[in-house]
């Protein structure tokens, strides 16, 4: 296999790892603040990918052409929105379930996934169908060798590296940070210091969805093209890798994340025979990694495991 | 209540009324066919539960459930068989019988799972679907008894739910579910890209036949003729009675004890001996083994299997049966499958929506009565004893 091809299956690999790790990253703040899992997390990054996708048509609409701003206002209307969606369904679905068993919470907001993918499959207009995504970041590309290195897969990766950088700041550097990391370690205690627990909470699962958002609009931008049923993929497979790293730890769902897309693209290196059979692989992986280490590489913080 | 209240006490009347009115209603939902008339029933049905529970006539017919089940059970085959021989020329309505009482079965296996063993399954579609492939397999490329094939159809769901075993057992909670919600979508991917089993396309399958009774032949006695679908009926009502037998004497029984133990708190099951591993496997593979045998005549009834009949979304018309129903009564599983198999079919303007609908109706049920529309009963072993 020659330099080239090398080069570009690491580039892909690297791509989705940063997908997954975004997502990944959200399933583990939500577990760390109110040790829940929230099933609907793939499918508010399909919502928020719609979001901007719609942000997009109604800029056009109006004669906006101009790349850089349609890009902006798009990943402002998908966070933006999908924060406010994230915090409505902390609101409405997960909090009031707290003294339930965990199972209900697990069932409703996969019951929420499932009625958020059917919503864009019904009532976007043709949502049914794969949807072109645009084209916005520069085409070019710089040569090395046999190795054409596009300059929007750059770009993307740049963003994503820098959108965690904020994120690990904003987690450690800030009063906010400090108290999302007080109420993951110790509800009650972080009550009595006076942090305002359900506002925490909210802000949260706005931060979570957020960033889901954005993964939504990377991955959009990456193939140029979304459909309903993306965030179900993307969702599993972030939860899997969130698991690798081991849940309620941040850096541990980055390395997940990427150690997934690693396994992935080293999958589809050995086996180009049985490229159909991709996504097979990576739900097997899925299946084989919880058989192998059920609370991941790095254990979760509190075992529930007796 | 008196508290030597005997079998002989508690009346079977309630019980046996609700059970005609509902036969009747049910003949009556699946007679019409104008949209309106359909939403009027609907209504007056509703309004029927609503007003009953106000005067609290659902109290007796609950009671007359809990303790008089096997002869009410006997009722509910003859109220079937009631509405079978009302519909026996009418093909589409005796498919959509069918698909309730397969379905039924198949949510019943769920309820061993899920309901007593407390293993998360979110994968039932696709046993249903591992069920269907495996008949169409068999009746295509083989000369296999065709009742052997049924059977066979849940030894192969319950074998291919062996791979996701050791995941299982180690797991627990959202783990759990995650295993088997990727089950799900890898099936339905390597089904679609695996040109042996057909592809997108699917494979057909051939229809039931045994003793040289083929099941996909008209029936004509004298002058009465039947539809076909009457003796696949026959078949789904066999299986759906052994089903519910097993599911009934397991819930009463020691192993069914020994499942709730373990569900409710698996360390105190533990602590007492139970063991934990032979009872998570031994519940995994018999829900999966109705759910494949259920699958398996499924295939048959509808004659043609695809990867796109047995996604994940319709794995979770599995669960929100189950969950509507009240987990682990299978009197509510019975319930709610009529609901959720038949309103769509009937009505139209939902066809389209309806695992939005029931998404929706599921989170309502969990946020406002997490119990289901019929809760279950605690298991009383003596007759009429109360605590």
């Amino acid at each position: 296999m020659g330099f080239g091809l090398l080069a570009q299956y690491a580039m892909n690999g690297l791509m989705l790892g940063m997908m997954y790790a975004l997502v990944a990253v959200g399933f583990t703040l939500f577990f760390g603040v109110l040790d829940v899992i929230k099933f609907s997390h793939g499918d508010v990054l399909t919502v928020g990918a719609f979001a901007a996708l719609a942000a997009f048509v109604g800029l056009r609409s109006v004669g906006v052409d101009s790349s850089a701003v349609q890009l902006l206002a798009m990943l402002i209307a998908a966070i933006g929105a999908m924060a406010i969606l994230g915090a409505l369904i902390a609101r409405a679905f997960v909090m009031p379930l707290r003294s339930a068993p965990p199972l209900n919470t697990l069932l409703i907001t996969l019951m929420l996934g499932t009625a958020l993918r059917e919503m864009i499959r019904l009532f976007y207009p043709d949502g049914a169908n794969p949807k072109p995504f645009p084209r916005l970041l520069p085409n070019g590309f710089v040569r090395i060798g046999e190795f054409n290195l596009r300059l929007d897969n750059v770009i993307m990766l740049t963003a994503g590296a820098l959108v965690i950088i904020g994120l690990e700041l904003l987690l450690r550097r800030t009063k906010l940070g400090l108290a999302i990391r007080a109420v993951a370690q110790d509800e009650e205690t972080a009550k009595t210091m006076g942090v305002n627990f359900t506002l925490i909470v909210l802000v949260t699962f706005a931060l979570g969805s957020g960033l889901a958002a954005f993964a939504g609009v990377m991955n959009g931008l990456y193939y140029n093209e979304i459909n309903f049923g993306m965030g179900l993929y993307l969702g599993v497979v972030g939860f899997s890798a969130a698991i690798i790293g081991g849940l309620g730890n941040i850096y541990g769902a980055i390395l997940g994340g990427f150690l997934f897309a690693a396994l992935q693209t080293i999958g589809a290196i050995m086996l180009p025979f049985a490229s159909a059979y991709k996504d097979v692989f990576a739900f097997g992986v899925v299946i084989a990694i919880m058989a192998w280490r059920p609370t991941g590489l790095i254990p979760e913080k509190q075992s529930e495991r007796v | 209540m008196p508290s030597q209240l005997n079998k002989a006490a508690v009346s079977i009347i309630p019980g046996a009324g609700a059970l005609a009115l509902a036969t009747l209603y049910l003949i009556a939902m699946l007679r019409v066919e104008s949209q309106t008339t359909i939403l009027v029933l609907l209504g007056i049905g509703a309004a029927v539960v609503v007003v009953a529970h106000w005067l609290g006539w659902l109290a007796p017919v609950a009671l007359s459930f809990q303790e008089r089940d096997d002869a009410l059970a006997r009722l509910a085959v003859v109220a079937v068989v009631a509405i079978a021989g009302y519909f026996r020329e009418d093909h589409f309505v005796l498919l959509l019988l069918c698909t309730v009482l397969l379905y039924t079965v198949a949510t019943l296996g769920l309820t061993i799972q899920f309901g007593y063993a407390g293993v998360l399954n979110f994968a039932g579609a696709s046993f249903f679907g591992i069920g269907a492939y495996t008949s169409a397999l068999f009746t295509q490329h083989t000369t296999v008894p065709h009742l052997v094939v049924l059977l066979v159809g849940g030894i192969m769901a319950a074998l291919v739910g062996c791979l996701l075993l050791l995941p299982v057992l180690r797991t627990r909670g959202h783990y759990a579910a995650v295993v088997t919600i990727a089950f799900a979508l890898l099936l339905k991917t390597f089904l679609e890209v695996n040109d042996v089993l057909g592809g997108p396309q699917g494979l057909k399958v051939k229809g039931l036949s045994m003793l040289g009774w083929s099941f996909n032949d008209n029936i004509e006695i004298g002058h009465l003729e039947m539809s076909f679908y009457v003796s696949y009926l026959a078949a789904s009502l066999l299986m759906l009675i052994g089903a519910f037998v097993i599911v009934r004497r397991l819930e009463r029984s020691w192993v069914g004890l020994n499942l709730d133990a373990l569900r409710l708190d698996e360390t105190a099951a533990r602590c007492f001996g139970l063991n934990i591993v032979r009872w998570k496997v031994t519940a995994f593979l018999l829900g999966n083994f109705l759910i494949g045998a259920a699958g398996a005549l499924y295939g048959m009834l509808v004659g043609f299997v695809q990867p796109n009949s047995y996604t994940f979304a319709d794995s979770l018309i599995f669960v929100s049966i189950l969950l509507l129903g009240g987990i682990g009564n299978p009197w509510g599983v019975v319930v709610a499958t009529v609901i959720v198999v038949i309103l769509p079919e009937k009505l139209q303007a939902i066809q389209e929506y309806r695992f939005l609908l029931y998404a929706a109706l599921v989170m309502m049920v969990l946020l406002f009565r997490p119990e289901g529309l019929l809760p279950r009963p605690v298991r009383s072993y003596l007759p009429g004893w109360r605590p």
